[in-house]
């Protein structure tokens, strides 16, 4: 097998696998910038999946080959109006936000099963007639050597994944919103006295969180699980989360890091292809990017400040 | 006199009924009737001994479980990793009853002892990285929970069975399964488990209460500086504090292990008991009976959803819900707190 063979038989895979760890990861970034923790992310993705895909079975007749993207989109709103809950919960009426993230995971699970069971009559969807399917990229597909590396029978959801994450670099990074939000998570009270409502900003924070963690979950209930049941999202809104921290709470380094989970999680499913990974055990390439985000913790890799606020609930007055 | 005392009460009881109350709603909504749905909720869980007796095996591992986590928090930390703590601990136990052979009383005691040790072990790492290296202990806890995870099912594979989902039983000298207690309950799946969770319980409020480490580990949990003002070891406080919540969570594992299931299966998610312990400890107010009487109000509600369906149509997942209100409300004690004091000066 060729370089160039094998280049084209790992990275497709990667970014399909990546795409909806690097939307919800994006999430989870705007969220903890402001001094909110997300652990609620896999319900987010959960109730993205479930919406994506609920929607998608009911109106594929309706939008044709464009039920994929119409699903996303609701998923998307959808998302965001669901983690209302946690932004009332943690930000208005300061409860433990791991204890509140930890709520939603619930809640979506319950509420996803237990609506699926009520519309369908049993405990997991049918497939979805109206999934994205791989397309070549016009033009780029053509160019020698990298076209079918990068370009060729590629979902179309992974390169916006990767040009959202660049947007929300510069949201963040070069807009006065992105320093207001960032200035929330940093000193909530600095920020408080130059007249930023600390409340307001959080609560912007986690809606956007919502609705990318909808539409990381939409995106991969419609490209790889194509059903929702009570597995469908099993750990990879928890995997977001260590991508948001692996890529040190900045938008790029998160995209990185789902980038990088990505591949690792499609290592394991066309390992056995490739010569060097065939005969290692599927376990550690499966707990690759759990062990790797504790040793980027503990700084073998480079140590990383979470936001100073993280975490707290903002009380005006309090030091 | 609204005292802590009071609200530590009262809190747990208004989120329970905000839980249930919702979920009459939402079954009304659907077109249920909520008074049949909870009527099977309740047959589900104590209808008859045998339910009972499944009620009480559920609650099991979850009185350890809520204690694993109600320690830690006692000690200003949160321990998500229970999840992961029950798998090590089930899989330790499973090792040491299938592949060892010894007389009942010293087989059943190292089995669970090596659970709650492996258990242990798993706690200590995110001990020992908050406590040397200043890392947050949830996000090590919750990658921990996916290693064991993967790493258990690869065990239950390649070590423990020959490529197969699950081991074999346990041998009976190291079963916690009672004859007895099954009979007494129409051969529910009641196991002696449930005497060494209240045993552990009764452990948890003598070190917390009685002890001078629990003074140190409570001390620690409030204020860490005075702690260390006081002469205090803050990093030794913050790491025997996960360690001893990682046993508790590990002889959850054991539990199910040695009692209820008496073998391993390879598991596709979690098993939840860890997350669940999240909300049994918040709801018993990080209290050792508070947890007990906790987990037997998810116990009930866990095993008594398995009878909506049938008897009422529900859907099962209607608990998940409620659970999930009752954790939000909880969590928002706060705001709770705040109405009560309002009502009670307007009740003036």
């Amino acid at each position: 097998m060729g370089f160039v063979d094998l280049l084209q038989s790992i990275i497709p895979p990667a970014l399909f696998f990546s795409a909806p760890l690097i939307f919800t990861a994006l999430g989870g970034v705007f969220s903890e910038r402001s001094g909110v923790v997300n652990i609620g992310l896999e319900g987010l993705m959960i109730m993205g999946a479930f919406v994506g895909i609920v929607f998608n079975l009911t109106f594929a007749d309706v939008f044709g080959a464009w039920t994929p993207w119409v699903s996303i989109i609701v998923a998307t709103i959808v998302g965001a109006i669901f983690s209302i809950i946690h932004a009332v919960a943690s930000v208005s009426f300061r409860a433990n936000q791991v204890v509140s993230g930890v709520a939603v995971n619930f809640l979506a699970l319950g509420l996803g099963v237990f609506l699926t069971k009520q519309f369908y009559g049993k405990g997991q969807t049918d497939m979805v007639s109206e999934p994205f399917y791989t397309t070549n990229i016009p033009l780029l597909a053509n160019i020698p050597i990298i076209g079918p590396i990068f370009f060729q029978n590629i979902y179309v959801s992974s390169y916006l994944a990767i040009v959202l994450a660049f947007v929300a670099w510069y949201v963040l990074y070069k807009t006065p919103f992105g320093l207001r939000l960032r200035a929330v998570g940093e000193h909530p009270m600095a920020a408080d006295t130059n007249g930023i409502n600390v409340s307001r900003m959080r609560y912007i924070a986690v809606i956007i969180s919502g609705a990318l963690g909808g539409l990381g979950g939409s995106v991969f209930a419609l490209t790889i699980a194509l059903n929702f049941s009570h597995a469908t999202i099993v750990g990879q809104g928890f995997m977001a989360l260590a991508a948001v921290i692996f890529g040190k709470w900045h938008p790029l380094g998160a995209m990185g890091a789902a980038l990088f989970f990505g591949f690792a999680q499609s290592l394991s499913v066309i390992g056995g292809g490739i010569p060097l990974l065939a005969d290692v055990p599927q376990v550690y390439l499966l707990i690759a990017p759990y062990v790797l985000t504790i040793l980027a913790l503990a700084g073998f890799i480079g140590r990383a400040e979470a936001p100073r606020a993280n975490g707290e609930p903002y009380i005006k007055g309090s030091r | 006199m609204t005292s802590n005392k009071m609200f530590n009460i009262l809190v747990p009881l208004i989120s329970i009924f905000i839980g249930l109350f919702a979920g009459a709603i939402i079954m009304l909504v659907f077109g249920y009737n909520p008074i049949e749905g909870y009527v099977a909720l309740w047959h589900g869980a104590f209808g008859d001994l045998y339910f009972i007796g499944e009620t009480i095996r559920q609650a099991t591992p979850y009185i350890l479980t809520g204690l694993a986590v109600a320690f830690a928090f006692r000690a200003g930390l949160f321990n998500i990793g229970a999840e992961g703590q029950v798998f090590v601990g089930w899989i330790a136990a499973v090792w040491i009853g299938t592949t060892m052979d010894a007389p009942m009383y010293i087989h059943l005691p190292v089995a669970i002892i090596v659970a709650a040790v492996a258990g242990a072990l798993w706690g200590f790492i995110p001990g020992l990285l908050k406590a040397r290296l200043g890392v947050h202990e949830v996000i090590v806890t919750i990658m921990l929970n996916y290693v064991a995870l993967y790493s258990s099912n690869a065990i239950v594979r390649t070590v423990l069975s020959n490529n197969e989902d699950r081991t074999e039983n346990v041998a009976p000298s190291a079963s916690l399964a009672s004859d007895w207690l099954q009979e007494l309950t129409y051969f529910s799946r009641m196991h002696y488990g449930i005497l060494i969770a209240l045993f552990a319980a009764v452990i948890m409020w003598f070190i917390i209460e009685r002890t001078t480490i629990g003074y140190e580990l409570k001390s620690v949990g409030y204020n860490k500086h005075a702690s260390k003002y006081a002469g205090m070891s803050v990093k030794r406080n913050i790491i025997l504090a996960m360690v001893i919540s990682g046993a508790f969570a590990g002889l959850a594992g054991s539990m199910e292990g040695l009692g209820t299931f008496q073998h391993m299966t390879t598991q596709s998610g979690f098993t939840n008991l860890g997350f669940d312990g999240i909300a049994v400890a918040l709801l018993g107010a990080n209290t050792a009976l508070g947890v007990v009487l906790a987990a037997l109000l998810f116990g009930a509600l866990k095993v008594g959803a398995l009878n909506m369906p049938t008897e009422s149509g529900v859907p099962n997942e209607l608990v998940d819900i409620i659970i999930a209100l009752i954790i939000f409300s909880v969590a928002s004690s706060y705001i709770i707190r705040l109405l009560i004091l309002r009502f009670k000066k307007e009740g003036k």
